[in-house]
């Protein structure tokens, strides 16, 4: 176990290399001159402009730039953006928004995602499960910008049930978006559960357990269910990481300042250092909450080893 | 080739089309789809699908037998009071710039349809190169694209996109008449074939990795059959009825994305006709006129629905155990 997560960790080591250089390359190689951009109209003087290309390691060929970059971001300095506002800074005041938005979704996936499973599973063929079978794979299949201009729509600005945009109003703004950055994985969760569970309700443990005379809740609730989570645990895992990543167009309809749409102006205004900054956390967690799904494999299935 | 294989291949009658017994696995994948067919045609959830597919593809070749009115002459004094509502001069009402909805909507379905199917097949295409090398011969070439793959993932994929659309500017395009009215479809479709082969790659890798352990490859083997001619004649006929199950299903995902990226504003842009590009007007007038949002939204949402549920009923028919 010690030394498969030992090798694990060092596999983790060249991903996250490689993606954050694939990322700093393509910001790099961005057309136009951000300096130019940040002056506007006026004409920076040849001396502020070579001071500016200094400070921000400009001049430098572009693989030492980077290395220079990485060697800033092991010790915590991501650097800071042409406005002299640290990366860090803009991380603590944007990530905190966006991980309170997942956590909404997270929550709504579980609860309601693994209910709903649960529920189709037990009334396999029944009204129940064709209702949640249709009403899954429609929300797999409409883009979450629909999904979310229907809920703000007719949600928000209809009914009046929740702020229409922007955190202002603490946890309740949080709930419609988070709702909808959640429902595709809520949908896959349901189906997910569903499926494991039918899977195992058919196993020979169950027959055990039933013909013992056990409570049908008991038999579903404590033998089933417990082996049905294994897919479903993984997957609620995996999607940690892109619940954070994908929030962005959750975040551009319900206006929200998360990290998403922090990325996304960064990118229009060609702030480099913000742009990598941020995705080099985002690449961060996700590879971690890889690692986690695989380590979790081996918790929740004993049948899995690790060499 | 095996005998047990030939035998079965002459029970069904489909098998007889293939060229002369060439190939035993050719005859097997035929057979196949042969059952998957009988059973997919008495399958509403196949067949209802299936006929919006045909629907879109009609729509997207000939969007003329659909509307008669081009989408691109607008009256833009038709708006001075408001924009109108649909009516029976304008189906879906006019948009903002006072062009027929119902049009724009129609032809919108063309680069959904172009953008889905190309960016799909030419990451098939790279997907079944890379994932049945590195499945077949294993080793270092294996761990080369396997951790490929895992470093292109861990991109996370619109914010990828965003950032390699903004790189990539107006600089590949060449400057050709069909490209000014399809602003930013190079870079779309380019982009999303970037960041879309490696989650195909992985199942390729898996399926051949099956595939590749039958006892009909070691007898080829064993007749002398080159690795080419191993990998193209006998593992990849009979790996890649997974692939072209979840491609199907990547049609739709591909057209969701291109739709959420022309909404981001980094995707197509205007004048290209998109239904990304119509949903992505001002809030604001959207809540005024809710039709505007409502008809792409409609049409977007039905054609990734049925790219989803034609992969969902092909699955179910070609793999008995899923079901």
């Amino acid at each position: 176990m010690g030394k498969y997560l030992l090798r694990r960790l060092l596999q983790m080591i060249p991903v996250f290399l490689f993606a954050t250089f694939l990322i700093y390359a393509m910001v790099f190689l961005m057309p136009g001159d951000p300096i130019r951009a940040l002056f506007g109209e006026r004409s920076p003087s040849a001396s502020s402009i070579a001071a500016i290309r200094d400070r921000y390691n400009l001049d430098d060929p572009f693989f030492v730039q980077y290395v220079k970059y990485m060697l800033g971001v092991l010790t915590g300095d991501f650097g800071t953006d042409f406005r002299g506002r640290a990366v860090t800074d803009i991380m603590t005041q944007k990530i905190p928004i966006t991980v309170r938005l997942a956590i909404v979704a997270f929550t709504m996936e579980v609860l309601i995602g693994i209910i709903a499973g649960i529920l189709a599973a037990v009334r396999k063929g029944r009204f129940i499960d064709n209702l949640v079978l249709v009403s899954t794979i429609s929300v797999i299949s409409i883009p979450i910008f629909v999904i979310g201009y229907m809920a703000q729509l007719g949600l928000a600005v209809e009914m009046g049930w929740f702020p229409v945009a922007g955190v202002t109003e603490g946890f309740r703004s949080y709930l419609l978006p988070g709702f909808v950055l959640g429902s595709v994985s809520l949908a896959y969760v349901a189906r997910l559960t569903r499926t494991s569970l039918v899977e195992n309700l058919r196993a020979d443990y169950v027959r055990t357990a039933t013909s013992k005379g056990m409570l049908r809740r008991r038999v579903i609730g404590v033998h089933a269910l417990r082996n049905s989570m294994i897919p479903v645990v993984t997957f609620l895992a995996f999607d940690i990481g892109s619940l954070i990543s994908g929030a962005i167009i959750t975040e551009t309809v319900f206006n929200i300042p998360g990290i998403g749409r922090a990325v996304f102006d960064a990118v229009l205004q060609q702030e480099g250092s913000v742009v990598v900054g941020l995705i080099t956390f985002l690449v961060t967690v996700y590879v971690v909450s890889n690692l986690l799904v695989d380590l979790l494999y081996g918790v929740l299935d004993p049948r899995i080893r690790y060499e | 080739m095996s005998d047990q294989g030939a035998a079965g291949q002459h029970m069904h009658e489909d098998a007889v089309e293939v060229i002369g017994g060439e190939t035993i696995q050719a005859g097997r994948a035929a057979s196949l789809w042969s059952d998957a067919w009988k059973q997919l045609r008495r399958n509403p959830m196949f067949l209802v699908p299936a006929g919006l597919v045909l629907l879109l593809m009609v729509m997207a070749a000939f969007p003329g037998l659909f509307t008669s009115i081009d989408p691109r002459s607008c009256t833009l004094s038709d708006t001075l009071g408001g924009i109108p509502r649909p009516s029976a001069d304008h189906w879906f009402g006019l948009d903002v710039q006072g062009c027929d909805y119902y049009s724009r909507v129609i032809y919108g379905a063309r680069v959904s349809v172009f953008i889905g199917i190309s960016v799909t097949v030419f990451a098939l295409a790279i997907a079944i190169v890379l994932g049945s090398v590195a499945a077949f011969y294993g080793g270092w070439i294996d761990s080369l694209i396997s951790r490929l793959t895992d470093v292109w993932f861990a991109i996370p994929t619109i914010l990828g996109a965003i950032v390699i659309l903004t790189t990539l500017g107006d600089r590949v395009v060449p400057i050709v008449h069909w490209q000014v009215k399809r602003q930013g479809f190079a870079q779309v479709v380019l982009v999303l074939i970037v960041l879309g082969w490696p989650q195909m790659t992985r199942l390729v890798r898996s399926s051949v990795l099956q595939a590749k352990e039958a006892d009909y490859v070691d007898a080829a083997r064993v007749l002398g059959a080159s690795d080419r001619r191993i990998i193209l004649r006998h593992i990849l006929p009979n790996a890649i009825t997974p692939v072209i199950v979840y491609s199907t299903i990547t049609v739709g995902i591909i057209i969701a994305a291109e739709a959420a990226l022309s909404f981001l504003g980094v995707g197509l842009r205007l004048p290209s006709i998109s239904w990304g590009i119509q949903l992505s007007i001002q809030p604001g007038i959207i809540r005024q006129n809710p039709h505007l949002a409502m008809f792409p939204g409609v049409f977007l949402s039905v054609a990734v629905f049925s790219f989803i549920l034609l992969g969902d009923a092909l699955r179910d028919a070609l793999d008995p155990k899923l079901r």
